[in-house]
């Protein structure tokens, strides 16, 4: 059954940069008066530059979102991915009626329910039993529908104990948690979720994860999700679109979506050889190739977990040159460390003039999902450094395994785990 | 296989010039519900004397006005007994004034939330509308007692026939400060002026009504300003009502046909803007 829970035709919405206030009422005057008066095309809306944030545009109109179509079945968990300043969130107000767009039409079936901010409406005087109801109302719940729901939501929030207490001594974490819960527990046919799962402590994301999953898996329900964490992304969705400059420029499942966007968007302009944070005078890099390439973010996906790094220089001195690399978790924490030249002594021999050097690496299996940083060095290995090349990102797809001690230098080499 | 065109939903660019979508308004009825309990509620939460704040004001006030207009300045009150003329007039302009200064903030005070989900945005000046209904029973309870122990006292005050027409009166002033406020609401999204302007002129707009002073001390002294206190809804409907429950004042089915009208119409003006503006006023606060 092809059933299309939300369809979205041609849909643009044009913004005004700069202050709206003074001044405005004479273009308003000149908009209504050719559009209600003169019957003309309005004057304003013909005009509006590409939404590119970086470059400074030759009119004051500007589209957040640029002729837009897209069908969502029902029961699709559709991830919008895009970089700030992209449309996503202007997608979702649309979706959800905050405002209006400016051309288009969106037509949908069922109840929509949105979640992009949660705890809003709570009143700070109000205890938390009130604001369920308050907040469950203004989600659209009606008075029953809570009353039903309820005992799993407090259960859910864990705020059982200060159930009537007023808001306004809650923590935020306890605030965010009643908020999150409520929206949780909405019945509604599509849900819209931008970015709430950045809140909360750990435990509680593991929650509310889950009850996403729920949510669109076990009870059919549809779900628009904008997340900037790709992990998250690729758990819960199953098709994804790649919004640029308010236009779509990829719709399909989401790990392709999630791979051409990490390779095209973030890092577009970022060449490892940019990455050099330190070279000795002697020294000097011609390229870096990582896995074949020589920018984007490193992506190992399918369970690879081989990194091939292959650098070609010239050198202006003799000297003994080994790699030596690290890798670092999101918080820059070393997670492991490789460097055969510290373990065996390793390190060739290189002659003044052109060099090229090229080392094959494993990752240990273990290594979980997520994304990690690398950095690189030319070493002689226990003395001193050649040359670093600091922050490259690799994207692991796998599974959270084992953590621990790896030496698998039999296959050629291999990482520690140190943490 | 092509879909249905059963949507439950469209969304487009321009809504209609009066698209009141009552069934709508009717499906979020309990939100309005917490709208008013919570504007009760929170009125006097953490407060010592509670609910009673909501008769503290009118005293007050009505003593200050006896002191004032009725001492200092030495306005007849027509031969009824200060405090219950006073009251009577502060009780109904009380109600008029806050729900109009109230609901012409809908807009700024409530940006946070229609930023974030729809709901019918009338549900919220609608809620302040009738919270303020229901302060102006309870003060009205305030104004029956007082009435009781003059007429007890002996005081010739007797209500007529025409004190049945208080509903109408209240639904006049009901239409007349929703109407007004989501007018100026709708206008300050976009032009913060009238916000400085409203609370001024509700001021000066009270000195253009018979609250504290009767119609005919006006009409016997100030003759060339009568246009004026005329052309004001709100005055026929002070006059009735202390015409009929005070058995003074002035009234004629002519003007009260006039407030109501006049209220009727501004409610309709009121929504169709506020239509306009609920939809997108988001890109313009």
């Amino acid at each position: 059954m092809s059933d299309i829970a939300v369809k979205f035709e041609n849909i643009s919405k044009q913004y005004r940069l700069g202050k709206i206030g003074t001044g405005t009422l004479s273009h308003d005057l000149k908009r209504w008066w050719t559009v209600n008066v003169r019957g003309k095309a309005d004057p304003y809306l013909k005009i509006g530059s590409v939404n590119d944030r970086s470059i400074k545009g030759d009119t004051d109109y500007v589209w957040a979102l640029r002729d837009i179509n897209l069908e969502v079945r029902q029961g699709e968990v559709l991830g919008i991915i895009g970089k700030n300043g992209a449309g996503k969130s202007t997608l979702l107000k649309l979706i959800s009626r905050v405002t209006t767009p400016t051309t288009g039409t969106i037509k949908a079936r069922g109840r929509i329910a949105s979640l992009l901010e949660v705890g809003t409406g709570f009143h700070p005087e109000m205890t938390g039993r009130e604001n369920i109801f308050m907040n469950g109302s203004i989600m659209g719940m009606t008075k029953a529908e809570i009353i039903r729901k309820f005992d799993e939501i407090v259960d859910f929030a864990g705020v059982a104990k200060y159930i009537d207490t007023p808001v306004k001594r809650y923590s935020s974490g306890m605030t965010v948690r009643l908020g999150f819960a409520i929206a949780a527990h909405l019945e509604p046919e599509i849900l819209v979720v931008d970015e709430v799962l950045a809140v909360g402590d750990a435990e509680f994301q593991q929650k509310a994860i889950g009850k996403m999953q729920d949510v669109s898996q076990s009870e059919g329900r549809t779900v628009l999700f904008v997340s900037h964490n790709m992990s998250s992304m690729r758990s819960l969705c199953k098709n994804g679109i790649i919004l640029k400059n308010g236009t779509i420029s990829y719709a399909g499942d989401i790990s392709s979506a999630v791979t051409l966007y990490l390779e095209n968007e973030t890092t577009n302009t970022l060449n490892y050889i940019n990455n050099i944070a330190y070279q000795a005078s002697y020294i000097k890099l011609k390229t870096i190739s990582i896995n074949n390439k020589q920018a984007g973010s490193v992506q190992l996906m399918d369970h690879k977990n081989i990194i091939e790094i292959e650098i070609a220089g010239e050198l202006f001195i003799e000297t003994k040159m080994a790699f030596e690399l690290r890798l670092l978790d999101k918080l820059n924490m070393p997670l492991a460390f490789y460097s055969p030249g510290h373990f065996y002594g390793k390190a060739k021999d290189f002659k003044v003039g052109n060099f090229h050097i090229e080392e094959k690496i494993f990752l240990p299996e273990e290594i979980n999902r997520g994304t990690y940083r690398l950095d690189i060095s030319l070493t002689i290995p226990g003395s001193s450094y050649h040359v670093s090349i600091k922050g490259i990102f690799i994207e692991i797809e796998g599974f959270p395994t084992k953590t621990g001690w790896v030496f698998d230098y039999d296959k050629g080499a291999g990482f520690i785990l140190i943490k | 296989m092509t879909p249905p065109e059963d949507w439950t939903l469209i969304i487009e660019p321009k809504g209609k010039l009066l698209s009141l979508n009552l069934k709508e308004l009717w499906r979020y009825k309990d939100l309005l519900e917490m709208y008013i309990e919570r504007d009760i509620v929170t009125f006097y939460k953490q407060t010592i004397l509670g609910p009673f704040w909501f008769f503290i004001q009118p005293i007050f006030t009505t003593i200050v006005f006896m002191f004032v207009f009725g001492g200092l300045a030495g306005i007849p009150t027509d031969g009824i007994p200060q405090a219950l003329f006073y009251l009577s007039g502060i009780t109904l302009w009380n109600y008029f004034s806050e729900s109009l200064t109230k609901t012409s903030d809908t807009f700024l005070t409530n940006q946070a939330i229609f930023g974030k989900v729809y709901f019918p945005r009338l549900i919220a000046p609608l809620s302040i509308t009738i919270t303020g209904l229901i302060k102006m029973f309870i003060q009205f309870g305030l104004f029956a007692g007082l009435y009781i122990y003059f007429v007890i006292k002996g005081v010739p005050v007797r209500p007529n026939l025409y004190a049945l027409l208080f509903p109408v009166l209240i639904l006049i002033l009901a239409g007349l400060s929703l109407g007004f406020g989501i007018i100026i609401s709708s206008l300050t999204t976009k032009y913060r002026d009238l916000k400085f302007l409203i609370t001024f002129a509700v001021q000066l707009w009270m000195y253009a009504t018979p609250v504290i002073y009767p119609l005919s001390v006006m009409e016997g002294s100030y003759k060339k300003y009568m246009w004026l206190i005329q052309a004001n809804p709100v005055t026929s409907v002070m006059e009735t009502f202390k015409f009929g429950f005070l058995g003074q004042g002035t009234f004629t089915w002519l003007s009260l046909g006039y407030s109501a009208l006049f209220s009727a119409l501004i409610l309709l003006i009121g929504i169709i803007i506020f239509n306009r503006v609920e939809r997108s006023f988001m890109d313009v606060i």
